[in-house]
């Protein structure tokens, strides 16, 4: 298929950057997405030009590193990740525009890619239990109920790729937080935190300068491992219970 | 140089314990002088990096990802062993060991592979711990499945994400230490050299991969967990990352480079589907608990398949040849990976592959549907099928699934003795990255097993015992050493960026994996691999003066980053030619097809190659010299693999 | 900082006051349809003039309405505020958003439609609550007792059609702004169940559509007794 591309290049994070147009042919339906970028990167090395900058590492969809805003849509238009888009989701003779994430928190580096540095900012201000290595009870010590099992494991697919923030109107990062809140909140292991966890999280979340929720679910939708909303209320819960009850202010 | 493995003495079920108790300790008031450069945050490099830090050691922990949750461990799928019996089905410490050697194929120390298979158990508590959300039975116990080959359920798993959970546990382990300040993090930096100073490991030099800037970090010990080199093979199910770089700037600063022939070609992967193709997906193992392999008897069926011109439901089962069942009753679809592989490229080698490239074999789940239900289908494999359908287009639960062989991990790696030390003072390797645990072969769920191992439970005591015995020295990143592996570094950048020649760099990359894949791939001959040498050779000359790296060295420039990897990948294909041609038997990943017995089996030759071959770099051009380490055994008895 | 400004300056803490307050407006919006239904009892306006004048006299009930006076101006001014936060956090928009494909119109946006709320009160509030309180009104004798013909006022209003149509169409946007609103409440106060939630959500959306048009109702039925 032939394809007319825009993208968004941006030499810097200080350059002011723009669209640029690229004419693509011979595209086949069953590359994917990524692999039509490298097509067009292979294309633009062999005239001379500045390959297009993207991020991206496993191409299986659970990395979390490949990102790009396409065609108005995080991870384009279907619910899976850059890498596992498959250009049969595009027709012949069609326009995609590609640009990056947009949020004051995830600022660009280069073209498509964009730092995402505060996400593991808000991991290391509380997502995760306070255990070292070694000195730990049997795994088989505290039977787990398989629901909850299988509920904290569903939070815990979240694979930091941050396209619920770029979905979301107020870019917040409220699904990418509360899912890790959740997983450890309903773990017994992780109940023991489960309150200055989300004080914490919530605390680092505010200061990278995401926005506020109004739970209008475009992170669930877009998100490419489907993490529920629900997990939103569960923080939601979590937090207020620790303002009311966490003994230093 | 002699090779000394530093094995403990004493009974093989003893030797961890006393090793432990005999190796020196740090004073916990010491501990915090120290310095500990961690390469890599996959399962082997945060672990190692979050247990040492909560110790009390300084860690500086790199990666090249823009996040250390991105390392490639993330995309194992199918579950992590350990010795555990919560099946009560037999298993035992010994019973691991045992696998793993004979899986193995009796190309490993025995003192490692026991100590891994006793540290196994601790690593299952310490994930619960951490809130990694295995699998679980009604009861709310831990669930386990059999895997790739083994004959007990020892395989702990979480959906077809264990690799991932796994690592998050690892990696929010790590981000506990950064909050305590006792890591620091450098994300987007890629190693590019290590810096020995009186032939020990004292730091090393990086690329900040944003800025460009080339940069030293000083270190009273390197811990290597860069992973495997699978992608010397361009396809591969690695991450496109996945490089040789540090373990290769490391064996040419004096590390010996172990078994770099032993590669494992995983059975079950999406076939390849045209030239485009960057990347082969895996599909876990564990499918072939419930699918059966098969392809139709006749090659004319199979033309037919081919030009579509029947479905595969059209062909009836006295037509279907369900090879592995009928050649290996006992085990069936669950024989180790390299028969798998090896039987589906026989099969197509015959003309019998089911899809239009003539590579592929199917993977059929229409009686376990019908025994058990789609919905219990779905329970297990769901989110695999998914992924199939994603990429194929095509649905498994009506149509059978396409499967072919691909490369998947790499047994071959850095030489490491007992405690993880390569032959260089201070310079470790773990994980993927050095050669130890898996001999020619890997079990499947091993990997996983064993870089949590030698991250959360080997290097926390036996990096002590250097420290202790190396009072800590603070080194200038001024010093001279540094400064010339810093102008190394920037000369070989700037000369990349001159070449300016008329060829991208996929382009050699992807004629190196053709060649790898030819003639050092699922089997090996002496022509072929002796041809291979020649042509890598020529490539070589070729990259050097024809590759084209656009841009600058003081930017972000992917084709640079590139670059780099696929002139480390160059060299070390050499080698991997050189190591194969040697090894004149055939053995677990590593298959010549002048030794096999009369059944098409791998033939080893225990009287001349029962040693790991440990390369030393000799110099740009020259041969590299083989040294060897002999592998006693002295707790199994050699046997000739059978799955029968 | 306290714990209290602490929680209630997070942008979870703001929310929550946008979710308390908004529940609360909620309920006044039903006590409020009550009484203005009385408006079109066929009674020419007896009971409403006398509900009215209950509900200015009353000491209770003028504790509640200060309290909804403030809680309309805090609901509006964290609206503010955290449309505003939001809007920061993403300095630079996209080109191309297609974000129909995500989320409802209404819940993209709360801020204009609550603009919009907010200036049908100032209306609303300077032709009934002022003209009530500080205009002149005439009175009516009911049993002996004399009462502040409120009807008379709202009739007289509600004759104008360019009122009548401003006040349909701000109904018409505070069904929107509670079509999300309403079941966004619940999930910002942390309820959220797999078998409430659809309820919850069914229920708002019948509240949505049934309270404004009710209040919608009342000018366009005395418009038409009225001419
Ligand atoms: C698709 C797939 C499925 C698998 N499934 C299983 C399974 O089910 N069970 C199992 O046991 N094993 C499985 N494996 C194997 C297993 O995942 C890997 O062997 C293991 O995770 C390797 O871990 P590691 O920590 O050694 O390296 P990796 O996880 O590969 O980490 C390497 C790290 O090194 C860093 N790095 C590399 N080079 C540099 C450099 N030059 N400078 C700076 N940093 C560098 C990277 O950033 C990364 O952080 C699978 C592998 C694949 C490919
Ligand atoms: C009768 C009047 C009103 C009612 C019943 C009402 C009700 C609500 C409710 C229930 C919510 C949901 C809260 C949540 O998501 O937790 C909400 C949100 C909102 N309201 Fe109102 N509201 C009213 C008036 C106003 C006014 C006057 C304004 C503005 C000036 C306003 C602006 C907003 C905004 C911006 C939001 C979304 C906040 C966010 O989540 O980002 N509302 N309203
Ligand atoms: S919640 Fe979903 S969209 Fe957000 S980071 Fe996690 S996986 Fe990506
Ligand atoms: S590249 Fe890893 S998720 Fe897309």
């Amino acid at each position: 298929m032939n394809l007319t591309l825009k993208v968004w290049r941006q030499q810097n994070p200080s350059d002011k950057g723009g669209f640029k147009e690229y004419k693509l042919s011979g595209i086949s339906a069953d590359m994917s997405f990524l692999e039509m970028l490298d097509v067009l990167n292979e294309d633009l090395s062999e005239k001379g030009e500045d390959p297009v900058h993207f991020d991206h590492d496993c191409r299986e969809g659970i990395c979390g590193m490949c990102s790009l805003y396409i065609n108005g849509q995080p991870h384009g238009p279907t619910q899976t990740t850059t890498c596992q888009l498959h250009m049969r989701s595009f027709k012949d003779g069609d326009t995609i525009t590609i640009e990056p994430w947009r949020a004051n928190a995830f600022p660009i580096v280069k073209d498509l890619v964009v730092d995402r540095g505060s996400f593991d900012r808000i991991i290391q201000s509380g997502g995760y239990v306070s255990v070292n290595t070694g000195g730990v009870p049997d795994a088989n010590e505290i039977p787990i109920p398989k629901i909850i099992a299988d509920e904290a494991f569903d939070s815990a697919t979240c694979i930091g790729c941050g396209a619920c923030v770029a979905a979301c109107k107020n870019a917040s990062a409220m699904l990418f937080v509360s899912a890790k809140v959740s997983q450890l909140a309903l773990l017994p292991q992780g109940k023991v935190e489960k309150r200055e966890r989300a004080e914490k999280m919530v605390a680092q979340m505010d200061e990278e300068g995401f926005g506020a929720c109004t739970n209008t679910g475009a992170c669930s939708a877009e998100c490419p491992k489907e993490i529920d909303l629900s997990n939103i209320a569960r923080m939601n819960r979590e937090y207020f219970a620790a303002s009311l009850s966490t003994e230093k202010s | 140089m002699k090779l000394d493995s530093k094995i403990p003495n004493g009974p093989l079920a003893e030797k961890w314990t006393n090793h432990k108790f005999n190796v020196k300790l740090v004073n916990p008031a010491n501990k915090r002088k120290y310095n500990i450069i961690v390469v890599g945050t996959g399962l082997a490099g945060a672990s190692a990096a979050a247990s040492l830090a909560e110790l009390g050691y300084n860690v500086q922990a790199f990666c090249f990802q823009d996040s250390p949750r991105r390392a490639h461990s993330i995309a194992a799928q199918g579950g992590i062993n350990a010795a555990k019996n919560y099946q009560n089905d037999g298993d035992s410490v010994f019973r691991l060991f045992y696998d793993t050697i004979k899986g193995g194929d009796y190309r490993s120390r025995e003192a490692n592979v026991y100590r891994l298979a006793q540290v196994s158990v601790n690593i299952i508590d310490q994930c619960v711990a951490q809130g990694v959300p295995f699998a679980r039975e009604y009861g709310g116990l831990l669930a386990n499945r059999s895997f790739g080959g083994a004959q007990v359920s020892r395989t702990f798993y979480a959906r077809g994400q264990t690799g991932q959970q796994l690592l998050l546990g690892a990696y929010s382990a790590l981000s506990r230490q950064v909050a305590n300040g006792k890591v620091k993090l450098y994300p987007r930096t890629e190693m590019m050299d290590v810096v020995t100073i009186d032939g020990k490991a004292k730091g090393i030099v990086t690329r900040n991969l944003i800025t460009g800037a080339v940069e030293s970090h000083s270190g009273d010990a390197v811990l290597l967990c860069t992973g495997g080199y699978g992608n010397v093979f361009f396809l591969s199910t690695n991450a496109m990352g996945s490089n040789v770089t540090a373990a290769w700037r490391a064996h040419k600063k004096g590390a010996y480079f172990s078994n770099p022939c032993y590669t494992q070609i995983h059975p079950t992967c999406i076939p390849v589907s045209g030239d485009h193709q960057s990347k082969l997906t895996l599909m876990s193992e564990s499918l072939r608990n419930d699918g059966r392999v098969w392809v139709p008897k006749t090659v004319e069926m199979a033309e037919k398949l081919r030009k579509k011109e029947i479905a595969p439901k059209d062909i009836k089962d006295e037509d279907r040849d369900y090879y592995l069942e009928t050649k290996y009753p006992s085990f069936g679809n669950l024989v180790p990976r390299d028969v798998a592989s090896r039987n589906a490229k026989y099969v197509c080698d015959d003309g019998r592959g089911v899809n239009e490239t003539g590579e592929a074999v199917f993977l059929d789940f229409r009686d376990a549907i019908l025994r058990d239900g789609e919905d219990a289908v779905r329970g297990k494999y769901g989110n695999l099928f998914d992924m199939y359908e994603k990429i194929t287009g095509e649905n498994p639960y009506k149509t059978p699934m396409k499967i072919y062989p691909a490369v998947h991990y790499t047994m071959g790696g850095l030489w490491v003795d007992y405690n993880l030390m390569t032959n260089v003072s201070g310079l470790y390797a773990l994980g993927e990255a050095n050669f130890s645990d898996h001999g020619a072969n890997r079990l499947g769920a091993s990997a996983l097993m064993q870089g949590l191992a030698d991250g959360y439970f080997v290097i926390p005591y036996t990096i002590g015992d250097y420290l202790a015995k190396h009072p800590n020295e603070k080194i200038s990143v001024d010093h001279p050493e540094f400064k010339k592996c810093e102008e190394e570094v920037k000369a070989k950048i700037q000369n990349l960026l001159s070449i300016n020649g008329s060829k991208t760099v996929d382009h050699f990359h992807k004629k190196l994996g053709k060649i790898m894949w030819n003639y050092c791939g699922m089997a090996r001959n002496a022509a072929g691999l002796t041809k291979a040498k020649e042509m890598i050779k020529e490539l070589k000359k070729e990259f050097w003066a024809d590759v084209k790296v656009l841009g600058t060295g003081e930017e972000l420039n992917l084709s640079l980053e590139k670059a780099h990897r696929v002139a480390d990948f160059l060299e070390l294909g050499e080698l991997m030619v050189v190591d194969a041609l040697h090894r004149e038997e055939s053995c677990g990943g590593h298959f010549r097809e002048e030794h096999q017995t009369p059944e098409g089996e791998a033939l080893r030759d225990d009287e001349k190659f029962a040693y790991v071959a440990a390369w030393e770099y000799a110099g740009d051009g020259k041969e590299e010299i083989l040294n060897k380490e002999d592998l006693v055994f002295e707790n199994v008895k050699l046997t000739q693999r059978s799955y029968k | 900082m306290s714990w209290v400004s602490k929680t209630l300056n997070s942008t979870l803490g703001k929310k929550l006051l946008m979710a308390l307050t908004g529940l609360f407006l909620i309920l006044f919006l039903v006590v409020h349809l009550a009484g203005n239904l009385q408006l079109i009892f066929p009674d020419e306006g007896k009971s409403f003039n006398i509900y009215a004048e209950t509900m200015a006299t009353n000491p209770l009930i003028r504790v509640v309405s200060i309290l909804n006076f403030g809680f309309i101006l805090l609901h509006a001014v964290y609206a503010v505020i955290l449309t505003r936060h939001n809007k920061k956090s993403r300095p630079i928009g996209y080109a191309v958003s297609k974000a129909s494909e995500n989320s409802t119109w209404s819940s993209r946006s709360m801020g204009i439609l609550g603009t919009l709320i907010f200036i049908f009160l100032l209306v609303h509030l300077r032709g009934f609550w002022y003209e009530l309180k500080f205009g002149e009104v005439p009175m009516v004798t009911y049993d002996g007792v004399s009462y502040k013909d409120s009807f008379a006022i709202v009739s007289a209003a509600y004759q104008n059609i360019l009122y009548v149509i401003f006040y349909v169409v701000s109904m018409g946007v505070l069904a929107f702004h509670l079509s999300h609103g309403f079941a966004s409440a619940f999930q910002t106060l942390g309820i959220n169940h797999t078998k409430y939630t659809p309820f919850i959500k069914k229920l708002g959306l019948a509240f949505a559509i049934i309270v404004p048009a009710l209040f919608a109702l009342i000018p366009i039925v005395m418009f038409i007794q009225g001419s």
